[in-house]
């Protein structure tokens, strides 16, 4: 736990500030009595109370966080605090009055008779200063918290982007576009029109929370379509989508990075390329969608059995469009729908279960 | 007449760079047009091209790993070919071929661009000698690890059910096998998944020497290091009879003191 002291400077002045201006209000008053001792007695009481209270608060584990410990012990801290702070500041207080003569000629007060509004002064002020920054300390932290949300959220869109935009990907297919022109301008211009159509998507995914099945089988088409072009005899495809199943809302491009996974980790990396299947279908109490390929079998995705050795290495990119499927799953069905992947020497099965 | 060789895996760029080509430089006869690393090694080894196009992704074996291979089984009495590589966007590498000077082509290839790569080509190979080394360095330059990762403790390998903790310090020879890793300890030998090329940036590379691009062999073990006639270079290790090769890429590890 590292403790920023600029802060407790901060803190500290504002606490004798507040002490400062309860003096100033006891001394208006009492006019016909001297200054000093009021501000000696404030101040005295305000800082222990600073003291305990803003050095104590470190020593709850539940304080890490927030800055401020929850629950009893953050009642009991602030309770404890002014009653230290009443006791320790007022022996101060009356040592610094009786050593400096700040009395005058005045005799010391009367504890017994001051008793009362001095207690009752030392509770309300304890009491509003520790709300004060409580209230200050919490929304510090609440700050803090919706920043780094945000900065999350900023990150994981990226991260979206560039798996959905990948450079690679990309410019492989304008290679491919600036070749096609040359030699064959009709698949050409086929060929741009599915990169127009799988661009436009890929974009608006973010933004639209859900499409019929139709819609996600034709932006699979068009990628698939795509990479049928780039990698040539290497890569056949089939999408079966019963008629039935066309209008079924689903997640916006939620099989996108299962077909791409099948791809750039299934089969890219085979020399005999191979097959992917994408198909639709409806079982009893749920609905279907299967992502299988022919390829290696994806090693960046870890089985859990399997030992490895560098756990971080592995599933970096594979894991964020995963991870993403089953985030975006939890938050539309919640546990109603279900999502799992097996890979084995033929290929790669990936497999999600929606409710009917 | 030049010869060239073009390794592509996606059919329409290899014709389109074929096709560029024949029009940048009408004296360069493309011999043959290969889509992965395996067939690529295979084909300059019985062609014996002049020039090398590599693409840096294909599927099996990559541009660099192909590359690798071909300087390693590459006939020392030819001069080796000149390579140049095909990306369409990889960063790192062509950090690297920036700063090793090889030459490298984006893809989709810019008839500008390609006119470049074609003059300097042609200086190389009228200035080439049979000598390698210059390519072995750039090449095993271009292998190097990334950045040093905190160094690796203990293997842990399974064995049956259980997994097996290896000190490091008992390891003798990490050897890629087929999708495995051998782990071999003086009297024990173990199976692991993780891949060499993640293994290599965690190991103590003073301690570890790759000697060859699927076995990295811990130094103190080596017992002797022999060349054959053919120029061949193989090592053994104490208190074990087999002979492991050593790639020429590695050979400057090993100079008498």
């Amino acid at each position: 736990m590292t403790i920023d002291w600029v802060n407790k400077l901060q803190n500290l002045l504002q606490t004798m500030a507040f002490s400062l201006a309860i003096a100033t209000l006891q001394y208006a008053f009492t006019p016909d009595r001297p200054y000093a001792p009021p501000v000696a007695y404030s101040l005295a009481i305000g800082i222990t109370i600073w003291f305990v209270i803003d050095m104590g608060r470190h020593l709850f584990a539940s304080a890490r966080e927030t800055g401020w410990p929850r629950g009893v012990p953050g009642v009991l801290l602030v309770v404890g605090g002014i009653v230290t702070g009443y006791f320790v500041g007022t022996v101060a207080g009356d040592w610094l009055c009786r050593t400096f003569g700040w009395y005058g000629n005045l005799p010391p007060p009367d504890r017994h008779y001051e008793l009362r509004s001095s207690v009752l002064i030392t509770v309300l002020a304890g009491l509003a200063g520790s709300l004060f920054f409580y209230a200050k300390t919490k929304g510090a932290y609440l700050e803090r918290k919706m920043g780094e949300a945000r900065e999350h959220a900023n990150e994981s869109r990226l991260k979206l982007l560039e798996t959905q935009l990948e450079p690679h990907m990309l410019f492989n297919t304008l290679a491919n576009l600036r070749a096609l022109i040359g030699v064959d301008p009709a698949r050409a211009q086929v060929m741009l029109d599915h990169m127009i159509a799988y661009l436009r998507a890929t974009l608006n995914a973010s933004r639209a929370t859900s499409h019929p099945l139709q819609m996600e089988f034709d932006r699979l088409r068009d990628y698939l379509e795509l990479m049928a072009i780039r990698m040539g005899p290497r890569l056949k495809y089939t999408l079966d989508l019963p008629a039935d199943l066309a209008q079924h809302r689903v997640p916006a491009l939620l099989l996108q990075p299962l077909v791409e996974n099948s791809i750039q980790h299934g089969l890219e990396p085979k020399v005999g390329g191979g097959d992917i299947a994408v198909t639709a279908s409806s079982e009893p109490g749920s609905l279907v969608l299967v992502v299988q390929d022919t390829g290696v079998g994806n090693t960046h995705t870890v089985t859990p059995a399997a030992p490895i050795v560098t756990p971080a290495k592995a599933g970096a990119q594979g894991g964020f469009g995963l991870t993403q499927i089953r985030e975006r799953l939890a938050t539309v069905y919640g546990d109603a729908a279900s999502f799992s992947i097996a890979h084995s020497d033929q290929g790669t099965r990936a497999e999600i279960r929606l409710p009917p | 007449m030049t010869t060239a060789l073009i390794a592509e895996d996606e059919p329409l760029l290899a014709q389109a760079l074929k096709a560029e080509l024949a029009t940048a430089c009408p004296d360069l006869e493309v011999v043959a047009i290969v889509g992965d690393g395996a067939s690529a090694v295979q084909q300059s080894l019985a062609l014996l091209p002049d020039v090398l196009f590599f693409d840096i992704r294909m599927p099996g074996q990559g541009g660099i790993e192909a590359a690798v291979e071909l300087a390693d089984e590459w006939p020392s009495t030819q001069p080796f070919p000149a390579l140049v590589f095909v990306t369409a966007y990889d960063q790192y590498a062509v950090q690297a071929f920036e700063a090793q000077a090889v030459d490298y082509l984006l893809k989709p290839v810019q008839p500008a661009r390609l006119q470049k790569t074609i003059a300097k080509v042609k200086a190389l190979l009228a200035s080439r000698s049979s000598d390698m080394q210059p390519t072995l360095d750039q090449l095993r330059q271009l292998l190097q690890p990334a950045a040093a990762q905190q160094a690796l403790k203990v293997i842990q390998a399974s064995v049956g059910n259980s997994i097996r903790m290896v000190p490091i310090e008992e390891v003798v020879v990490f050897e890629a096998a087929d999708k495995y890793v051998r782990v071999l300890t003086a009297d024990r030998e173990y199976l692991i998944r993780t891949p060499l090329r993640d293994l290599l940036p965690q190991l103590d590379a003073q301690v570890f020497w790759q000697v060859h691009r699927g076995t990295v062999v811990r130094s103190t073990a080596i017992e002797t290091v022999t060349r054959d006639e053919a120029g061949k270079m193989h090592l053994t290790l104490r208190g074990r009879s087999d002979r492991m090769p050593v790639s020429r890429l590695y050979a400057h590890l090993f100079k008498a003191m």
